[in-house]
């Protein structure tokens, strides 16, 4: 039998790695999976691989890629079969932090749309505030229930070489991926059965439950069964197979803009079979610019005109609520731990990744004489758009962003380049290291839930860092173990 | 439920529905063209004019002989109703709904759909043409099964069935047009053996011809298969059958009345034929104002519902 995977070949460079802890030897929670993937042939290597390939491809797991020559096409998820694991006693101190995190945001964003007392005690400069591009001042003054604006938030966290955990951003917007998240472990387990019985896997499934709860007491009127709806773009947009996964999963209907309409009396209602039906909590999944047509942008025919005076009268929940995107911000990220230790007088329990903040001369300066050295972020994009990752540039492109950075201080960040951490990743049939970071979501509510672990984004080409799937990332399930059952 | 959803299901059922009526079309035909003798030359033409394709076809290809209209009626997606597309509607319909119906049926539209594509070349050819389509053929009757065992008896069911039955119906109707008027043209005495294969070719098309001979018990006669297909209300894709499911389908709807009017109006229609008096010349007439009824069904939905 051709051995298809050695471990002693197995190269993990000057990174931590999440299975392997040094030549042939995997880490304690890794060495069941290690030395069960050891015994597997080529062939079979590939057979799994091939299952899980197809899997996805019968389930129809897709996301959707934009600007293609076909323009907007259905590809397949791309999924690597070798799991992370992590073991449960890290995951229990890194949930706890990820709930102080959550915690103190949604504070922090309730008292800049109320009182800003986080600026009148200087704990902020008030520019971050005027200068945000996400700051909507239609929204101050109003207090939503349990003074949660951030329902749903998706926290981006990598690890160093040192293995020490960061948290890299906060998505406090419209965070995608977790469905994602709950179909790789399907996948996994059409696929590997027989790992399932080797492990005590905590298992993933509780999410769409939590949500649907979530969402719930949200709900205005207190009636026995709210009607919950998820607001979705529609079907060209690239998260949309989590939309309408998410509906299903909750029971919930899927709408787009044009299915609902606000009356005179700022109800929002849905066009049914049988005329119209009162909606009370939407799960948009829409940006806040795209809303509301009435209250924002006028040329978008995504939103539902009249949408936020519904919400300001209080007759219609919005999850998450428009504005908390405020702290969706690289800027005030920098921030995060003076914000924890202000709202809740804890020490922050997740580290941030130390951040230059352009804004301030010392520090900007620091960041155009290293920018070699520098990943620098723009504060208000996502998904890996607009970024420099100075060790990768030309100098071309470095110039560029210094000039960007000196004509628009406020909008950018800098990072030092982090040794992300990267775990064995299938590449043909030999397992080779790839960096990697995970995103668990945080659910807000009267109480806040962590899901189990997350979605594990990797990074599919050899030495890259970057891990969206609009960038050709890839993804992993994620296993946290419990050893002690 | 949603008006957009509603729309969505009855029509990702219509052109299930379609991708196997044609599918069952071409396999009828393949098969029927073996047993003809040389001498007949029936055409593939009818095929193109039941689905009232003509001009589109007659822009892209010279004639049609068996390969363009295969080719046209299979994998072109410049015909709005080759199989590839209606599939592929099929599959943009259920993408649009697939929180609503369960997630297997999803699988399998998509999976047919993918089917569909990559059989795309060996369907042209005769020897894997009657595999690719009976994978349509039983694609969808795998679908219609699993949707009937796992769907809830809801709106979104009753949309579902309607989309399918009225679809049915209107190709049952066109079939029968079509083949009885211009499936053999010009036959000679020497080949009335060949009406017999004619007929059964009909009947084969629907798959009507086991549940004939088990129900009429007669020899193949033009007058009672017109009336197996149009009025047996026990042969389930019979016009009359099609006309009970949309009825039963609308008790199950708010605000039926308008469609029920409709449906009336071609139950009328159908009970005053009388099918053994039925000339060539004048069942076209019928068929064309029941298809005409359809649409007006059709109408009515789409108002009261869309």
């Amino acid at each position: 039998m051709v051995m298809a995977i050695r471990w002693g070949s197995y190269k993990t460079g000057p990174f931590y790695d999440e299975l392997i802890a040094g030549r042939n030897k995997a880490r304690p929670a890794a060495d069941a999976l290690c030395q069960y993937l050891r015994s597997l042939s080529d062939g079979e290597l590939l057979d799994y691989k091939l299952a899980a390939t197809t899997a996805i491809q019968v389930m129809g797991i897709t996301f959707t890629v934009y600007s293609e020559e076909e323009g907007s096409i259905d590809r397949a998820w791309p999924f690597d079969i070798i799991p992370r694991i992590i073991h449960k006693q890290e995951w229990t101190e890194i949930e706890k932090g990820l709930k102080q995190r959550v915690k103190a945001l949604n504070m922090f964003i309730n008292d800049l749309y109320n009182e800003q007392h986080v600026i009148k005690d200087n704990i902020i400069p008030e520019s971050i505030l005027t200068q945000s591009k996400n700051y909507l001042p239609e929204c101050r003054g109003i207090q939503p229930p349990h003074g949660v604006w951030a329902h749903i938030c998706g926290s981006d966290l990598v690890r160093d070489h040192h293995g020490t955990v960061y948290v890299l951003e906060d998505n406090l917007r419209v965070p995608s991926g977790v469905s994602y998240m709950l179909e790789n472990r399907h996948v996994m387990k059409r696929v590997f059965p027989e790992l399932f019985g080797k492990y005590n896997i905590l298992p993933v499934d509780d999410y769409p439950s939590d949500l649907y709860n979530m969402l719930c007491e949200l709900s205005p009127r207190q009636i026995e069964q709210p009607e919950i709806v998820v607001l979705t773009p529609g079907i060209y947009n690239s998260a949309y197979f989590e939309h309408a996964y998410l509906a299903q999963q909750m029971g919930a209907e899927l709408v787009v803009g044009t299915d609902l309409v606000v009356d005179e009396n700022d109800k929002v209602f849905m066009r049914t079979v049988a005329g119209l039906a009162q909606v009370d909590v939407i799960y948009r999944r829409i940006d806040d610019a795209f809303i509301d047509p009435e209250a924002f942008r006028e040329d978008s025919m995504l939103g539902v005109p009249g949408l936020l005076r519904a919400w300001k009268a209080g007759n219609v929940a919005l999850a998450n609520a428009p504005g908390a995107g405020v702290a969706d911000d690289k800027v005030v990220y920098a921030f995060v731990p003076d914000i924890i230790r202000y709202y809740l007088n804890e020490e922050p329990l997740l580290p941030n990744v130390p951040t230059y903040k352009c804004i301030n001369k010392e520090e900007r300066d620091y960041v155009i004489d290293n920018i070699a050295d520098m990943v620098v972020k723009p504060a208000n994009e996502s998904g890996g758009y607009g970024m420099l990752i100075g060790p990768h540039a030309t100098k071309a492109e470095r110039d560029k962003f210094v000039r960007l950075i000196r004509r628009d201080p406020r909008n950018y960040v800098a990072q030092p380049m982090l040794l992300l951490s990267t775990a064995p990743t299938l590449i043909d049939t030999k397992a080779e290291a790839r960096h990697l970071d995970l995103r668990p979501f945080i659910l807000s509510g009267s109480k806040i839930t962590v899901t189990t672990g997350g979605l594990t984004r990797v990074a599919m080409r050899k030495g890259s860092t970057v891990v969206n799937s609009s960038q050709g990332g890839g993804s992993k399930d994620t296993w946290i173990v419990d050893s002690e059952v | 439920m949603l008006s957009r959803v509603a729309n969505h299901i009855y029509w990702m059922a219509r052109y299930l529905e379609r991708a196997e009526n044609t599918a069952r079309l071409i396999q009828v035909n393949t098969h029927l063209l073996l047993d003809l003798p040389k001498s007949v030359t029936l055409g593939w033409e009818p095929i193109i004019d039941i689905l009232s394709f003509r001009d589109t076809f007659y822009e892209q290809y010279e004639t049609a002989d068996e390969k363009s209209v295969i080719r046209f009626m299979v994998t072109d997606t410049s015909n709005p109703s080759s199989i590839i597309n209606t599939l592929a509607m099929a599959r943009e319909n259920a993408r649009i709904v697939r929180e609503i119906i369960p997630s297997e049926a999803w699988e399998l539209i998509n999976n047919l759909h993918a089917q569909a594509k990559n059989d795309g070349q060996s369907v042209l050819t005769r020897r894997h043409r009657f595999d690719c389509l009976s994978r349509v053929i039983t694609g969808n009757q795998t679908i219609t099964g699993l949707v009937g065992g796992t769907m809830n008896r809801d709106q979104a069911y009753a949309f579902l069935r309607l989309g399918r039955h009225l679809e049915r119906t209107d190709m049952t109707t066109r079939i029968i047009d079509v083949r009885s008027a211009s499936l053999i043209p010009g036959l000679s005495e020497d080949h009335t053996a060949f009406e017999n294969i004619q007929w059964m070719g009909v009947l084969k098309s629907l798959t009507a011809y086991q549940m004939y001979r088990q129900e009429m018990r007669l020899r193949i006669k033009r007058e009672d298969i017109l009336n197996f297909l149009l009025k047996k209300e026990t042969f389930p894709r019979s016009l009359s059958h099609g006309l009970s499911q949309l009825e039963k389908c609308l008790k199950e709807l708010p605000n039926p009345k308008a469609v029920q009017t409709r449906i009336a109006n071609v139950r009328n229609e159908l009970s005053n034929l009388d099918t053994s008096e039925l000339k060539q010349d004048v069942l076209h007439d019928v068929i064309d104002d029941i298809q005409l009824g359809l649409l007006t069904i059709h109408d009515a939905i789409n108002e009261t519902y869309f």
